[in-house]
């Protein structure tokens, strides 16, 4: 976790979070048929950090259990935040890299927690610099509540009713050397799911 | 975040920049170094989409001010602030209160009771953008000042380095030239010994600082006055321009004399197969580079123009966080 974490429960764990990502995968392949018209008008993407490793687990179910491969790209929204007045330092700006052509193709923003929605508003000014996408749906893991804009996920791994004060955690093994979501108690935080 | 990173001094700083102001590499660790050449790489990406302009500086007012001719990195800082939304004053000394008398302390305090966020200041006189802080609360970036410094020059330096050798540590650059009224080679100094490449400087005797001991307390710059000394073994070579406005002040006998002794030719690309060229801009053909080498493929002068855009963008977004700070 992170520093003044303090962990209240555990909401899913590594087997919870795969099944989780299974059945948002059937979703995908219900709703976008990407196995029919070839994966050429479909695309993830994941945004930094931890939507990108949630991503290519979706993109590797698809791939095993529908023998499709989907196009993956990655995104990060740090330029197009809004919070830039508020900020003392500011945070690294990582990578975005998305190989194809975003235009006339369904796109699937995918996250690990939604919070006030204002992450996934900036995702959408910068998918909507890069081209003309058919459409963007939104997936996320945790939908926590406390929305500050008109936003909802399209696809949810679970909502979470929250209070102020409480942060949640998701965390993959490849970055974290563990697996699970974790409901924590966090002092003076500054938001930093969104 | 506990992200588990392997920490090394060559790894970009978390938490952002120590420094409020760029005045000059002098004092930014290697880890700053890297924080804004990494920033950067981010940045040159918006470059080359369809709307290459990011909404990142709205809201944030950025004054250039350009008390000495300048054109290049002007241009370069003006289109870094429109990329990223930033809404720009330009101010040069020609045509404004300067050439009224108007002192900088006075300029400056007017500017800012015009609600500046971030100050860009070119000026012929060293110190003037430290001199600066202390007038002014915005956050103040060095655009050159006298022989002081030149820092922006030297990241985009850097980060043209590493584009081709993927690293900076460990490398042999040879500083060809001018170097005692170089800010860019001061800027270059600090930074390249800051994270840890080997720096040797080369020109006529009366070119070269005399106090080098002092740019450099420890004392990794090698000097040398003939040039295929420098070139021995470097991995790149970065040519500075011959300032014709200080000749007549005979601190060398003839430019095509200096071509002979110190320019970069054919025959040195050829012998040294694997040698980088570099320049600062602009480039006096047949002095310091002849003009076959400026067009040769391995002078990297135009990919430093690139980098000196996305390298302002990424020192402005950086070290507009630290305006709020105080």
């Amino acid at each position: 976790m992170e520093a003044n974490d303090i962990i209240k429960a555990q909401l899913l764990d590594a087997r919870d979070l795969e099944r989780t990502l299974h059945r948002m995968a059937r979703q995908l392949v219900e709703m976008f048929a990407p196995d029919e018209d070839g994966a050429g008008r479909f695309g993830l993407i994941g945004m930094q950090t931890r939507g990108v490793y949630l991503a290519r687990r979706l993109q590797r179910i698809m791939s095993e259990v529908d023998g499709i491969d989907v196009p993956l790209g990655v995104l990060d929204v740090t330029m197009y935040r809004d919070d830039f007045r508020m900020r003392m330092k500011q945070p690294v700006v990582r990578e975005t890299k998305i190989d194809f052509d975003v235009d006339g193709r369904h796109l699937v923003l995918v996250d690990d927690v939604l919070y006030t929605g204002r992450t996934v508003r900036a995702g959408l000014d910068a998918l909507t610099d890069l081209g003309r996408p058919a459409s963007v749906h939104f997936l996320v893991i945790v939908d926590r509540g406390h929305r500050e804009l008109p936003i909802k996920a399209d696809f949810v791994g679970r909502k979470v009713p929250t209070l102020p004060g409480e942060e949640v955690r998701v965390r993959v093994q490849e970055l974290d050397g563990k697996e699970g979501v974790w409901l924590v108690d966090h002092p003076n935080t500054e938001g930093n799911n969104a | 975040m506990t992200e588990s990173t392997a920490h090394s001094e060559n790894q970009p700083t978390e938490g952002g920049l120590k420094h409020r102001h760029l005045l000059g590499l002098e004092g930014y660790s290697a880890g700053e170094i890297h924080l804004i050449l990494e920033t950067a790489r981010q940045f040159r990406d918006v470059l080359d989409r369809p709307i290459r302009r990011v909404p990142t500086l709205r809201g944030i007012t950025v004054v250039n001010l350009f008390f000495e001719p300048s054109t290049r990195t002007r241009i370069s800082f003006e289109l870094a602030e429109k990329r990223l939304s930033a809404d720009t004053v330009n101010f040069t000394a020609s045509g404004s209160s300067v050439s009224k008398g108007e002192t900088l302390k006075d300029t400056a305090q007017n500017i800012e009771a015009m609600k500046i966020d971030m100050v860009v200041l070119r000026h012929v006189s060293a110190g003037a953008p430290h001199f600066l802080t202390r007038c002014v609360d915005a956050v103040v970036i060095n655009a050159g000042d006298g022989a002081h410094e030149h820092p922006t020059q030297a990241l985009l330096d850097m980060l043209t380095i590493s584009d081709h050798l993927g690293s900076l540590e460990g490398r042999n650059i040879s500083i060809i030239g001018d170097i005692l009224h170089s800010r860019v080679a001061r800027s270059n100094i600090h930074g390249l010994l800051a994270v840890g490449a080997n720096v040797t400087i080369c020109g006529p005797n009366p070119l070269l600082p005399r106090h080098l001991e002092e740019m450099s307390p420890n004392g990794r710059v090698r000097v040398t006055h003939r040039l295929d000394e420098a070139l021995e073994g470097a991995d790149v070579a970065m040519a500075l321009r011959i300032q014709m406005e200080r000749q007549g002040r005979n601190l060398f006998p003839s430019t095509r004399e200096y071509h002979e002794q110190y320019g970069i030719r054919l025959e040195h690309l050829d012998r040294y197969p694997d040698l980088l060229v570099m320049h600062p801009g602009p480039v006096n053909r047949g002095v310091e580079l002849a003009s076959e080498v400026v067009d040769h493929e391995r002078a990297v002068i135009l990919n430093q123009v690139t980098n000196g855009v996305a390298v302002r963008m990424a020192v402005l977004y950086l070290l507009s966080g630290s305006r709020v700070a105080e």
